[in-house]
């Protein structure tokens, strides 16, 4: 497992914008690096970033190798009810990871 | 001989110029083996797809990257645009291009009217100096983009690892 680094506020207000930071730990091998003896490292990136909010799809973000390594990416969205935002990574090899981090709304 | 007569596609001029750029892709492709470059052309392309006919206006939307950048290989980048993201009237996508990385392509984010405020944030790789271009698309269909010029003094991608 990847370790990946969440920020959403705890608590909002109803009608509220937030903004939620994420971060996960991934080489994003873009596949046009050389290596020692000149050979290209095949690719391995996260190809697509999703956030749902109590299921409903909040952002959704197609990466490609033009990411850096370790992808930062914030974004805003209103806080409507209290309850669980769900993080999803997916890549190449298979990679897949998810997170989640609670919410409340008063 | 009259500026009249000379078809555009024969002029001395645009002979030289078209054997200058064959020369230099030729360079180029020399010069780097295995490894494609992104052109300008490629970009359009990538652009091409995402928006299909749809003209591209200036305006509405704001990229901030910092202008002079020591390390290609992590770059952040902030993209926003003006909208009053209501039911109506919001961004439904940003996508961003560059002109010199491997890809055209750097990332396309899906919003909508429940983002409230329409604006993203994330750190990408550079390769070159070049022109990047963010583009948002709105619900009316329409296409607004704001480009910057970066420097670029150690890029990503080509380290040796």
């Amino acid at each position: 497992m990847a370790r990946a680094l969440i920020n959403v506020p705890p608590k909002a207000k109803r009608g509220e914008v937030i903004e939620i930071k994420t971060l996960i730990s991934h080489e994003i091998e873009s596949g046009f690096r050389p290596d020692s003896v000149g050979k290209l490292v095949p690719r391995d990136i996260i190809t697509l970033f999703v956030a749902t909010y109590n299921g409903q799809e909040i952002f959704r973000a197609d990466l490609h190798p033009a990411i850096a390594a370790n992808p930062f990416i914030s974004f805003f969205t209103v806080a409507t009810e209290s309850g669980k935002i769900e993080f999803k990574w997916t890549g190449d090899n298979g990679f897949s990871q998810t997170e989640t981090a609670a919410i409340t709304v008063e | 001989m009259t500026h009249a007569d000379q078809s555009p596609s024969t002029t001395r001029r645009s002979v030289l110029i078209d054997a200058a750029r064959i020369a230099g892709g030729a360079l180029l492709v020399t010069a780097l083996p295995g490894s494609g470059s992104a052109t300008p052309a490629a970009m359009l392309g990538a652009m091409k797809k995402v928006m299909g006919e749809a003209p591209l206006r200036k305006g509405k939307v704001k990229l901030e990257l910092p202008p002079l950048i020591e390390n290609g290989n992590s770059v952040t980048m902030v993209v926003s645009v003006e909208s009053p993201m209501t039911a109506e009237d919001y961004v439904k996508a940003i996508h961003v291009f560059n002109e010199k990385n491997p890809q055209p392509n750097v990332i396309s984010a899906h919003i909508g009217p429940r983002a409230g405020r329409a604006a993203m944030t994330a750190r990408i790789r550079l390769a070159d100096s070049q022109k990047v271009i963010a583009v948002a698309e709105m619900s009316d269909g329409s296409f607004w983009s704001d480009e910057t010029e970066v420097i670029v003094t150690l890029a990503a991608c080509l380290e040796v690892l």
